[in-house]
């Protein structure tokens, strides 16, 4: 078989497609435009001349893209960033509105807030993890759950809580679990 | 700018503004302990092992990271400032190891010093229970090991790794309990943009980070009854050594060194600085066809295994500029196990080559793929001087009570050129002295650069001025390089070596440093050279020797398959 490499190269050029779309709004002026005056003086200033700045907005819109951050995506963001992988990836994994890993199409969230863990939360996670087969934090294979506890969605009157995507569950009992799972 | 005046365990003390709490406190003479700060280094405030209370305004502060305010009065010794710096360190114990007896920084660890000054007890880390942190060391580099367990967080490879060598292959990530200091996507040391300058690993207070230690396999080979041992020793070591055995930083300990080697156990010691020499030889002569022929110009040196690393990941457009000579410990290593195995009638099997580098990329280089002049490896083993310095002390060797001695003959004659290899300059200086006389007949006077960041000078060779461009640190490497790309560089002579300072501040060698210690350093390697006779490598009469013997000529075909290498693009990231 002939080398597949430079088939590889396209299919690679073709999915980071996308994103150089997104790269292209976050340009810095020539060095030759910018106005003396706006030149960065201070250590404490933002240098307009730098792109590092956009790494977060940049990372934001890259997930909303490919629904997660994936490895060749980093590295085209920290080439375009002028920052190295390492940087942009102590940033991803400081926040966790940044997922490295395929997310599923519908986010379980189970609340584990005070009044949730009073009323039983931990029994619907259990639940939760035994219905679909994967622990908290995990996404089913078929990338149709991510299943996620989160500290408070503020329904303590609602408690135990859980919600899934925009929706809203409460009074739950680990029962009920099967047949809400049925919905999606 | 104003002074600002305080008071610090009740000495009144006037400082300019700006100052730290700890700068007045050490221009006192009064000692803080320290973990995070490095006086080369940004400052970070991570550790809080620098705790003092500023009784004035009834608070306690990180002394490292605050600026004096008028009026303040610091007590280091209050019963708060001392709980307070007591409870950080157990703190930090308490997620700790603490196997310090099994550990390769066990008697050179900053935090077992200061837990040891404030005799922090057992029962004081056993008080804070709870989950310790539990991660797989890396030991896949071919030049550093680390092991995030020892990691205290105090982030000091991070700043030197991205503020001064601008590499950026470290970096905190995740948050809260779960933060470590880590590769991208926890890559191993062996598969990222690593140029294993080991910079990371001087600045480490603890165990985290250090060198791929292989001495075992040193011992083993001058142990087995049919191996030949012979040692070379880079430039830099005879002005570092001494300081692992108590000695002030620059001392000269050439001679003890020797001794020492030979006591070991090794059948033959040699200096690189013969190499050395023979580098400048073959790169001077690479130099002189690129002037001539007028093309790629700047000429950029390769004898630094870090930079080249570097360059491979950040400039694989470069790669042409670069000389193709070998580093000096390759060069020696190649003929040590052809020439010299035909000079002394030993079979080339039987002969392991050891070097003692400033360095731990050199332990990288001496597996690069195409180094070997031959079907054998041509350097076995690397040894950094902080190995050899635990191998001396090993056999109950003090290096201050040792006669000196001589290096062997054969190859081991240098002529001062060779030795300024080990600081920053040295190299160009070198090259030019024997280019100069080729083209001229003239001396070169001594070029007089400085050791710090980028240098530059312009030499008279004939009717042609020569430009030529010192740096050290990669981190400074960024508009030298960019010039080049661009087709705008002013120089025909570019020098790069990736750590500070050049080799005398390189990754292996003695701890703790700072710039102090290595400018000391540097003058130490410096007057070797003043002190030498022969100052030109090719009037050294090895050199000559060996082109009559067996290299017929610089850059001949023979001298191409020894002594010259490729190198190979490398992703950025």
């Amino acid at each position: 078989m002939a080398c597949q490499c430079d088939n590889e190269k396209k299919n690679i050029e073709k999915y980071l497609q996308p994103l150089e779309e997104i790269l292209n709004n976050y340009q810095v002026p020539a060095e030759s435009d910018i106005d003396l005056k706006k030149k960065k003086k201070k250590d404490s200033e933002i240098d307009p001349l730098t792109k590092k700045k956009f790494l977060i907005p940049v990372l934001q819109e890259a997930q909303d893209e490919y629904g997660y951050l994936p490895e060749e995506v980093l590295k085209r963001i920290a080439d375009f960033l002028e920052l190295s992988l390492s940087e942009v990836y102590g940033v991803v994994t400081f926040y966790t509105q940044f997922h490295l890993q395929p997310r599923g199409k519908n986010i379980i969230r189970i609340c584990m807030g005070t009044a949730c863990h009073v009323r039983g939360g931990s029994q619907i996670l259990n639940e939760m993890e035994e219905q679909l087969g994967i622990s908290s934090g995990e996404t089913t294979d078929n990338l149709k759950f991510t299943l996620e506890t989160v500290a408070c969605i503020g329904a303590c009157g609602l408690a135990p809580v859980i919600m899934i995507n925009d929706g809203t569950y409460g009074r739950l009992t680990p029962d009920k679990v099967p047949e809400i799972l049925n919905e999606y | 700018m104003s002074e600002i005046s305080l008071t610090i365990d009740g000495e009144q003390v006037k400082v300019p503004e700006g100052t730290t709490v700890l700068s007045a406190a050490r221009k006192l003479g009064i000692e803080i302990p320290t973990l995070c700060y490095h006086p080369d280094l940004t400052r970070h405030g991570a550790c809080r092992v620098c705790e003092v209370e500023d009784v004035a305004h009834n608070r306690s502060l990180a002394s490292c990271v605050t600026p004096v305010i008028e009026g303040m009065e610091i007590s280091t010794r209050s019963r708060r400032a001392r709980k307070a710096r007591r409870r950080n360190v157990s703190l930090l114990l308490a997620n700790h190891p603490n196997d310090c007896l099994g550990c390769d920084r066990s008697g050179t660890c900053e935090l077992q010093e200061i837990a040891h000054d404030l005799s922090i007890r057992t029962r004081e880390i056993e008080k804070y229970e709870g989950e310790t942190r539990d991660i797989t060391p890396d030991k896949t580099g071919p030049a550093l090991k680390r092991e995030p367990n020892k990691c205290i967080l105090c982030g000091r490879c991070v700043r030197i790794c991205e503020e001064v060598q601008g590499v950026s292959a470290l970096q905190f990530s995740n948050r809260g309990f779960d933060s470590i200091v880590t590769t991208a996507f926890d890559l191993p040391q062996s598969e990222i943009n690593c140029a294993n300058c080991g910079q990371c690993a001087t600045v480490c207070p603890v165990g985290a980070i250090v060198e791929k230690n292989e001495i075992y396999h040193v011992w083993q080979a001058l142990e087995a009854d049919d191996k030949h041992v012979v040692v070379q020793t880079a430039p830099s070591i005879q002005a570092t050594l001494g300081e692992e055995f108590g000695m002030e930083p620059g001392t000269v300990v050439t001679g003890k060194m020797v001794t020492a080697l030979r006591k070991l156990g090794f059948d033959r010691v040699f200096s690189t600085e013969f190499t050395a020499d023979l580098t400048i030889m073959e790169e001077g002569y690479e130099f002189l066809a690129r002037l001539e022929g007028n093309e790629k110009l700047p000429h950029i040196t390769s004898c630094c295994p870090g930079w080249v690393k570097f360059a491979e990941h950040n400039y694989p457009d470069l790669l042409n500029h670069l000389s193709s000579a070998k580093s000096p410990q390759q060069m020696f290593s190649a003929l040590a196990k052809s020439y010299y195995p035909d000079l002394t009638g030993i079979k080339p099997e039987k002969i392991y080559t050891v070097s003692i580098m400033p360095c731990t990329a050199k332990k990288f280089e001496k597996d690069r793929a195409g180094i070997n002049g031959g079907p054998l490896k041509d350097t076995d083993a690397v040894l950094t001087t902080r190995e050899l310095a635990l191998m001396i002390k090993e056999i109950g060797i003090d290096l201050n009570h040792l006669p000196e001695d001589e290096y062997d003959e054969l190859l081991g004659k240098s002529t001062g050129a060779g030795t300024i290899f080990g600081t920053t300059g040295g190299v160009t200086e070198a090259a030019v002295r024997t280019v100069k006389e080729k083209l001229t007949g003239e001396p070169l006077e001594r070029l007089e650069l400085g050791f710090v960041g980028v240098q530059d000078k312009e030499i008279e060779i004939g009717d042609r001025t020569i430009k030529v461009a010192i740096v050290s640190g990669l981190g400074n490497t960024g508009e030298l390089l960019k010039d080049v790309r661009e087709g705008t560089s002013e120089y025909d002579f570019i020098e790069v070596m990736a750590c500070p300072h050049g080799c005398v501040g390189g990754g292996g060698q003695p701890l703790p440093v700072d710039k102090e210690k290595k400018d000391r350093r540097a003058e130490g390697l410096g007057s070797i050279d003043q002190a030498k006779t022969i100052r030109k490598s090719h009037e050294n009469p090895m050199i000559k020797k060996v082109y009559e013997d067996y290299l017929e000529e610089p850059l001949s075909r023979r001298a191409h398959r020894l002594l010259h290498t490729e190198y190979r693009r490398r992703p950025k990231n």
